[in-house]
């Protein structure tokens, strides 16, 4: 190998790793790795804002499961990462994050600039490392890789000081196996032990009203074919949760969509109801769960997951399976198989019953209201995509609604901040899905206050000709806290009121975007319609909607399933509540 | 069906008791795979009783004694995490396998009545301790054994009046005899 700049071989690493897409933006300490850059083999994305940077890189990885890219300066530029990782770091999104670092001999100067990075962002990633020799530099980078997209995936952040890309060295690409002897500890377990698969088969066998719980492991596994087979060959409904969407096709008879806090009546009743609950790659959030010794009180737990510190955390586990998703469900499909399920009255009528939920209890809202209705739009979204649009969404009422009301079919279809709830997250992580998959149609549906929060890289997607739409659902509010503040604050709307904003139409229009907007319910198609036809530059819709809208049904924070408040109009919650069997 | 509501179940959860754990950990030895460990205390809220670290007879590999207090769960809990660090190679609770606790501390007390000194050095004999060092109104105290030798001794001189204790926190070690069935 001829000599090489660090910042070269920071290149070379990346065109190792097959990456085709860097965001960021740079400054002091990162120049001489953008100075490679300008040469390099693939698409480097500039960002109005570091952050945006992250999403971007996070929203790529989540539509893809390939490793996110993403760069900045020292100092400001690292410490504008933070939420990004943090953002990825709870939802298991494999990032790899290169910033510039002060030159070796000025850290601990408090030099201009200078930031304890790693430090800071310790407790906000996989793993991360700071660079201390160029002779570690391309091992170190390929490690990072390994660890971000290994075992549960997550961000892993690297930090360069200057001098080391300024200097040059004769080096050599490091190998899998000098990863993985790099490495001695880190050996993620992905064939799940077959005596638990054994004792979870004859759980399975033995239940009368069981039910699958499925959480984002599921998606990140790509186990949809697993899913679906176990569920029909043993007849078990399906929930599953924010993160979990499309790891199960919504549009499948034993389909019961989302539980927990905003979960449908059907799904959390049957989770409430059931004497089996089989977590796959889903981890007893507490949004989940609500008030957990009154969470699924009568049924015996069988928790897959590759985090061994996932299993028996919030909730005692009975049969813990520490293990790839797709690979365990694959080996239970097996043990199934071999000793099929005996179809029985109780169970027939455990189905009977979930149906009869379904068809009482679904979804609801207003559809004959004479103000645009924010789930209107969301079914109207799905409509005019058939199903098959890739929807990111920010944080609050929006992000449930784009959960409840878009029936998700295929993994990876929904991205969304499930575990930090980062509002500002939707419209940069749809850049970064349009960009890693220009065949989809992809939509943000965004809230007024959310999409606020990384407004200007409307300029890198219209630099860069994206065309993402984003849907604003935009009541004027920070919704989701004014509508805790009308339930449990006794409607006291303490800083939530947003109605001083952008006139977002002109706002796209000035960024050259397409800025549409729709004000009554009869419009709300017309405006879809012509934002599908653009396809050059990303369009902006803004929809009034009812400001007061309400997301329900919902399970108030810590309290058990049994609390649910029903949309008005429905039967009284508890009334309706029973154990059978 | 309101009755039904009434005589609803409540999750049942294995019974949990509070105690000590010593926890034995094998590491990397790179810069920051402390303050990893600490940060992750910090972090969740499990809180420490001592931590000690130190190098092994392998380059590059350092050995980590961590007491804690909680119950199985979270003692389970902080296993877990402890190896989730991309760093750790090896993690135990040996609390239950025949292991060997050692602590030194060093401990001055006032000693300006001559009386009192008698009355510490018969002590210091009976503990093995040892004088380290001795001024007109201070002795120096080094003393070694498990914590509760240690404890007793302090208790034992403290009514003389104390200037200072320092202790290095537990070092542990699994019994030779038991060698084949813990590795740590
Ligand atoms: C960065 C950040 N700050 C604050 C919050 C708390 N929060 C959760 S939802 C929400 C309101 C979001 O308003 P908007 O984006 O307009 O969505 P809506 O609920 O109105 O649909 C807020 C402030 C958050 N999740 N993220
Ligand atoms: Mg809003």
């Amino acid at each position: 190998m001829p000599k090489k700049r660090g910042a070269d071989i920071v290149v070379d690493v990346l065109i190792e790793e097959k990456v085709d897409t860097v965001f960021g933006l740079p400054g002091g300490a990162i120049m001489e790795v953008y100075d490679a850059l300008f040469n390099a083999p693939f698409k480097n994305i500039l960002t109005r804002h570091e952050l945006a940077a992250c999403h971007m890189a996070d929203g790529y990885a989540r539509a893809t499961g390939k490793v996110g890219v993403v760069m900045a300066t020292s100092g400001p530029g690292a410490t504008n990462l933070v939420t990004g990782l943090a953002t990825a770091h709870m939802d298991s999104v494999p990032l790899v994050a290169i910033t510039g670092q002060v030159p070796t001999h000025y850290i601990g100067t408090d030099a201009f600039q200078e930031a304890d990075v790693t430090g800071i962002t310790r407790p906000v990633t996989k793993h991360n490392f700071l660079v201390t020799d160029i002779k570690d530099l391309a091992l170190i980078l390929r490690e990072a890789f390994y660890i971000a997209r290994t075992g549960r995936p997550g961000p892993v952040l690297v930090d360069i000081p200057k001098d080391i890309t300024q200097q040059v060295y004769d080096y050599k690409m490091p190998t899998l196996k000098d990863v993985e002897e790099a490495l001695p500890g880190y050996k993620p377990h992905y064939e799940g032990n077959i005596a638990q698969i054994k004792k979870a088969a004859k759980l399975i066998r033995q239940a009368k009203r069981p039910i699958l719980y499925v959480g984002g492991g599921a998606v990140a596994a790509e186990a949809q074919e697993e899913l679906v087979k176990l569920a029909e060959m043993a007849k078990i409904p399906v929930t599953t949760t924010l993160m979990g969407k499309g790891a199960f096709p919504e549009d499948h008879p034993l389909a019961l969509h989302m539980l927990g806090m905003h979960g449908t009546y059907y799904a959390n009743m049957a989770v409430y109801n059931s004497d089996l609950l089989i977590a796959v790659g889903s981890r007893f959030d507490d949004r989940v769960t609500g008030k957990i010794d009154e969470f699924a009180p009568e049924a015996k737990i069988i928790h897959i997951d590759i985090d061994p510190a996932s299993i028996s955390k919030t909730i005692h586990v009975d049969v813990p399976i520490v293990g790839d998703v797709k690979k365990v469900l694959q080996k239970l499909i097996k043990e199934l198989e071999r000793k099929p399920v005996e179809w029985d009255e109780a169970r027939e009528s455990w189905i009977k019953l979930i149906e009869k939920w379904k068809i009482e209890h679904p979804l609801t809202y207003d559809r004959k209201s004479k103000i645009i209705k924010p789930e209107y739009v969301v079914e109207e979204i799905y409509n005019i995509t058939k199903g098959e649009a890739i929807i990111t969404a920010g944080v609050g009422q929006h992000q449930m609604w784009a959960a409840m009301f878009y029936k998700y079919k295929f993994p990876r279809q929904f991205i969304n901040s499930g575990g930090l709830g980062t509002m500002g997250f939707g419209f940069p992580a749809a850049v970064g899905a349009k960009i890693a998959r220009p065949d989809k149609e992809v939509i943000a549906i965004e809230g007024d206050g959310s999409f606020l929060m990384n407004i200007q890289d409307i300029a890198t997607a219209v630099q860069y000709r994206v065309p993402v739409k984003v849907a604003i659902l935009n009541n004027e509010f920070l919704g989701m806290v004014r509508q805790w503040q009308e339930l449990f604050y006794d409607s006291r709307y303490s800083s939530v009121c947003l109605s001083t904003q952008p006139d977002f139409v002109k706002l796209a229009e000035s960024f050259g975007a397409v800025g549409l907007r729709a004000t009554k319910p009869s419009e709300v198609k017309k405006v879809l319609k012509e934002a599908m036809s653009i396809n050059d530059r990303p369009v902006i819709m803004d929809f009034a909607v009812d400001r007061e809208e309400n997301v329900l049904p919902m399970v108030p924070a810590g309290k058990s399933y049994r609390e649910m408040i029903l949309h008005p109009g429905e039967k009284g919650e508890a009334e309706t509540m029973y154990l059978v069997g | 069906m309101r009755e039904e509501i009434k005589s609803l179940k409540i999750r049942q959860m294995p019974e949990t008791t509070v105690r000590r754990h010593v926890i034995a950990v094998r590491v990397q030895h790179n810069v920051g795979v402390l303050s990893r460990i600490t940060g992750l205390f910090a972090g969740r809220g499990y809180n420490i009783e001592s931590l000690t670290v130190g190098q092994t007879h392998e380059p590059n590999i350092a050995r980590i004694t961590i007491v804690v207090n909680g119950d199985e769960r979270v003692v389970e809990q902080i296993i877990k995490q402890l190896r989730k660090l991309i760093e750790t190679l090896k993690v135990r609770d040996i609390t239950d396998v025949p292991h060997i606790e050692r602590e030194l501390a060093l401990i001055k007390i006032h000693t300006a009545d001559s009386s009192v000194r008698d009355e510490v050095m018969r002590l210091v004999n009976i503990f093995r301790a040892k004088v380290i060092d001795v001024s007109p109104d201070t002795y120096t105290v080094e003393i070694t054994g498990d914590q509760d030798k240690i404890n007793a001794f302090i208790d034992l001189v403290r009514p003389f009046g104390l200037k200072d204790v320092s202790r290095t926190g537990v070092l542990a070690v699994v019994r030779e005899s038991q060698k084949d069935k813990v590795e740590i």
